[in-house]
């Protein structure tokens, strides 16, 4: 089930993503912590424990929510908007 | 004005866009960067796109101040510049490192006006790196600017008015709040009876929000001590106890803070002089009534020089670009001036009281387990804190830093800074000030290596 | 009211330096005081980079650090931790002919000083070291360096002197020293006074005053190596990485972090704290994104800056003084000094329990700087210079 309950802006424009080759879709107005936590568990796993993580302040203080992109770009989840056709992965750590 | 640099102002949230206002009305065009894709700050903060909610159901009581702060700022455009998504990573002799577009400019600034806001103070808790734990303000973004629900059934837990708020916002969007765990004993409210004569709207709105949620069931819990969360792979429930007792309820989502923290790290690289303040427990650059810093030239407004809420961010904001202006030799209305001061006195003596009321919990460095993790970043724990503390014989913060790596992740110590001073003073059997302060370091966040040095343009001119 | 202490041993400077000579002179049976005007091990020693490197160093300074390189590995039993001492070794690379032509000279002439270089190719570079980037024509190595936490390692002396039962005094600043009959007479901090038969000052970049208070002044100067930080990596560095003729240093530690150094940062008002320059530490990640493809996407989540003393000819002064019997110098270490510290504590109790050391210091005595003595002869220090010396960028 995922973390995140929609309960406004569930008629905005459909933005296509994919999240580890699924193919997924977010909200016109999401951010990319959103998008992904309204389908999902988590954002990543911590580099040392591997435990999940899906972010805290969404503010942009903390940094729990970097994730990356397929081709190695990182984001910050809570403070980047959702873009089409980003292919987001959550798995493993960063190289 | 011609061969002065433009004065900067950092943050666009209640305190940025007045003093921007202040300094405009002068002829001044300053530079306004924040982080944020449009004005607002966090607790004005606007969502990326509207939706079918009204101003009112997004920011309740206070939307006319928000749609004023919003339709104010647009009205400036044109007369300052005005850089979103804009991150000030370094500060150094009048010079500002700034990310923006992807790369970094360098901007030469005369006057520069720290209006950085606050994040939410935590302590750490078992539990609290689980998928479904969010800071109060992450669980307030959530449903205000995104229109989600951390979970389909939140426990509230931690203290300050921002909890009660927030509870109360999810309730009125229909989201099921199983309950409200305040850390401080139901004692500590009565306090708030004394801040009637200060500030009693806002009491006033407390005591209804309460009443609100009592009456539509949600359990609202005093002096809970030993907060867990559940959970193997995200919130399942939270476990606490009251007295004796052993609570648990499920949920599967959690809200926590404990009141607000100041945003400081740009103070720290400015070179202010900081402080010890007892009500915060915290470090806070030094600033006199006007915002004026122990830099000449370098002022402080809103949260980031001490938490007071947003109303005192507006008032601080004019009130330091008063003092910039006053310091150029510009018009300053002095008047104005002296009641700014007079309300943002009240305003303070008001805090006083809500600190009463919301006391910190002072005993949690003693209560924490050595296993729970205190760095959430580097994941380090109470126990490998204690004892790199003991090993090292270290009773100073950035010591401590340097020997268990507290603070030395991504956050650069902002969400675990205050835990690791709380934790080094109890294993040291000294005040929390003794120990010290963490000291800031550029980049206050993170910025990728293949950023490029923007080559410097003309400065724009006044 | 004031406290007093009489003991054999004065030391100024809870560095690297002053801590592991403060260890070994307690394992001799000597009352130590280690005196500190801040914390141990929160200067130059543990803020510099963290390179344990013996590559590089000029011929006369090998002696020196083949004996520290004999106390690295055994970091845990000396102060109970290892240190995350990591036996990498450490590859210098050559961007062009010229470059890898200073390699091999290097390599010629350090032969036979126990350093095992090897020389590596384009090839063998691609074979190897895949990670590096494709424009570096060769590289030499040395099998036996690698780096270390300079945070933990010089904390840990000084903590490991206290348990030894070093008088350890940190935040104890020495107000004034002079001689006082066969011995020294310290003051130090608010009310402090110390009796000592022997003194050394290993007080880095405060150094110079002492000196010269007792008539032997030395052209100390500060530099402010500057440090970059990822987030933490998968591993890609599987080596410590320096250049010739400078520009970056770079090594990973295990959790995963890369460590990059290169430029100078700045001194803040006041001049014992420092800060790299924005510039610079973006000049250093720009470089670091470039020699290393696989670190293109990665973050910059901290820098760092420490104060360290440098002397012109990039060698420390180490050894007795020549005015005063009893004190003995070592400092000047020129962002060198991490590697053969421990090595130095040794040479320094030695020196302080016999009056000689079995390891050849004669080239830093302090009497090369005094006025009669001839000016240092351009040795080779300065072109085979540790990477940490690059101030200079070449591109």
């Amino acid at each position: 089930m995922p973390l995140l309950h929609r309960i406004a802006r569930r008629d905005h424009e459909a933005i296509a993503f994919t999240l580890d080759g699924h193919a997924c879709q977010g909200r016109a107005g999401d951010t990319v912590l959103t998008a992904i936590l309204a389908q999902a568990e988590k954002l990543r796993f911590s580099e040392f424990s591997a435990s999940p993580r899906a972010g805290f302040c969404q503010m942009g203080a903390c940094q729990d929510c970097w994730v990356v992109l397929e081709s190695g770009e990182r984001l910050r989840a809570c403070s980047t908007a959702l873009g089409a056709g980003m292919r987001i992965a959550t798995k493993g750590r960063a190289a | 004005m011609s061969g002065r640099a433009q004065p900067l102002i950092i943050g666009a949230g209640p305190a940025g866009i007045r003093a921007a206002e202040a300094l405009v009305e002068a002829g001044l065009r300053p530079l306004v960067v924040d982080e944020a894709p449009a004005c607002g700050g966090q607790i004005y903060r606007q969502r990326l796109v509207p939706d079918e909610r009204s101003s009112v159901a997004l920011y309740g009581s206070e939307a006319p101040k928000a749609e004023r702060l919003h339709r104010d700022f647009a009205a400036l455009a044109g007369k300052l510049d005005y850089w979103p998504q804009a991150l000030l990573w370094n500060l150094r002799d009048g010079k500002a490192d700034i990310a923006v577009g992807g790369a970094s400019r360098q901007v030469a600034y005369d006057g520069l006006v720290l209006a950085t806001g606050a994040t939410d103070r935590v302590l750490p808790i078992p539990g609290w790196t689980l998928p479904g734990v969010f800071t109060l303000g992450g669980a307030q973004i959530a449903l205000k600017a995104q229109g989600c629900a951390i979970g389909s059934r939140v426990v509230f837990v931690g203290s300050g008015p921002l909890l009660y708020l927030v509870a109360w916002q999810y309730m009125k969007a229909g989201v099921s709040v199983a309950a409200v765990l305040d850390t401080a004993p139901f004692s500590a409210k009565f306090n708030l009876l004394r801040g009637l004569a200060l500030e009693p709207a806002v009491i006033l709105r407390g005591m209804r929000m309460t009443a609100e949620l009592r009456l539509k069931g949600v359990a609202l819990r005093y002096g809970v001590r030993d907060v867990r969360i559940e959970g193997e792979e995200r919130v399942g429930g939270i476990a606490w106890r009251e007295d004796i007792r052993e609570m648990h309820l499920a949920c599967d989502g959690v809200g926590y803070g404990l009141a607000l923290r100041p945003e400081t790290q740009l103070a720290d690289l400015a070179g202010c002089r900081f402080r010890f303040d007892a009500r915060d427990r915290a470090w806070l650059p030094e600033c006199d009534a006007a915002g004026r810093t122990s830099v000449p030239g370098v002022y402080l407004a809103g949260d980031g020089a001490g938490i007071a809420g947003a109303d005192a961010a507006e008032l601080a904001g004019e009130r330091a670009g008063l003092a910039l202006r006053q310091d150029r030799g510009l018009p300053h209305a002095p008047e104005r001036a002296a009641a700014i001061e007079r309300s943002l006195a009240r305003i303070g003596r008001f805090r006083d009281v809500l600190e009463l009321a919301f006391p910190f919990p002072a005993h949690w460095a003693r209560d924490m387990a050595d296993e729970t993790l205190v760095c959430r970043c580097e994941e380090i724990s109470a126990g490998e804190i204690r004892r790199a503390a003991a090993h090292f014989g270290t009773g100073e913060i950035n010591r401590l830093k340097a020997v268990s790596r507290i603070g030395m992740g991504r956050c650069q110590g902002r969400i675990c800074g205050s835990a690791a001073a709380e934790l080094l003073a109890a294993e040291t059997g000294r005040s929390v000030d003794a120990v010290g302060r963490l000291r800031s370091q550029a980049p206050i966040k993170p910025i990728p290596l293949t950023m490029a040095l923007a080559q410097p343009q003309a400065e724009a001119a006044e | 009211m004031s406290r007093h202490l009489d003991i054999d041993v004065a030391i100024i400077g809870g560095g690297l330096v002053g801590s592991s000579a403060a260890l070994a002179l307690r394992g001799m049976g000597f009352s130590v005081a280690l005196l500190d005007k801040g914390y141990c091990g929160a200067q130059a020693s543990g803020v510099n980079y963290g390179g344990v490197r013996r590559q590089g160093r000029p011929p006369e300074q090998l002696p020196l650090s083949q004996r520290a390189h004999a106390v690295w590995p055994r970091l845990k039993a000396l102060i109970g931790i290892d240190g995350e001492f990591l036996r990498s070794g450490h590859l210098k690379l050559a961007r062009d002919e010229a470059d890898m032509a200073a390699l091999e000279a290097y390599r010629r002439s350090v032969a036979g000083l126990g350093l095992d270089l090897e020389l590596i190719g384009h090839n063998g570079l691609r074979e190897r070291f895949g990670w590096i980037g494709d424009n570096i024509v060769g590289a030499s190595f040395c099998a036996g360096d690698g780096h270390a936490n300079p945070r933990l390692v010089s904390t840990g002396f000084a903590a490991a002197a206290r348990r030894a039962g070093v008088h350890v005094l940190e935040n104890t600043a020495v107000q004034a020293i002079a001689r006082n009959g066969p011995g020294f007479a310290l003051e130090a901090g608010d009310d402090l006074r110390l009796s000592a038969r022997q003194v050394i000052n290993s007080a880095g970049a405060w150094a110079g005053a002492f000196a010269e208070t007792f008539g032997e002044p030395v052209p100390l100067s500060r530099i402010y190596p500057s440090m970059v930080v990822t987030e933490p990596l998968d591993p890609v560095m599987t080596v410590n990485i320096g250049m010739e003729g400078g520009g970056i240093y770079a090594r990973q530690v295990e959790r995963g972090n890369c460590v990059v150094g290169g430029e100078r940062g700045l001194p803040l008002d006041d001049p014992d704290f420092s800060r790299p320059r924005g510039e610079g530490a973006l000049a250093i990640m720009n470089r670091t994104a470039e020699l290393f493809p696989a670190l293109r996407h990665a973050h910059a989540i901290r820098f760092w800056s420490g104060t360290e003393g440098a002397m012109p000819d990039r060698n420390p002064v180490i050894g007795p003084s020549l005015t005063t019997p009893g004190l003995i110098h070592a400092f000047g270490f020129t962002g060198a000094g991490f590697q053969i510290a421990p090595g130095v504590g040794e040479v320094l109790a030695e020196l302080i329990r016999d009056g000689a050391s079995t390891t050849p210091i004669e080239a830093f005595s302090i009497g090369r700087f005094s006025t009669s003595a001839r000016t240092h002869p351009g040795s080779g220090a300065g072109q085979n210079a540790e990477p940490q010396h690059a101030g200079e960028s070449r591109s």
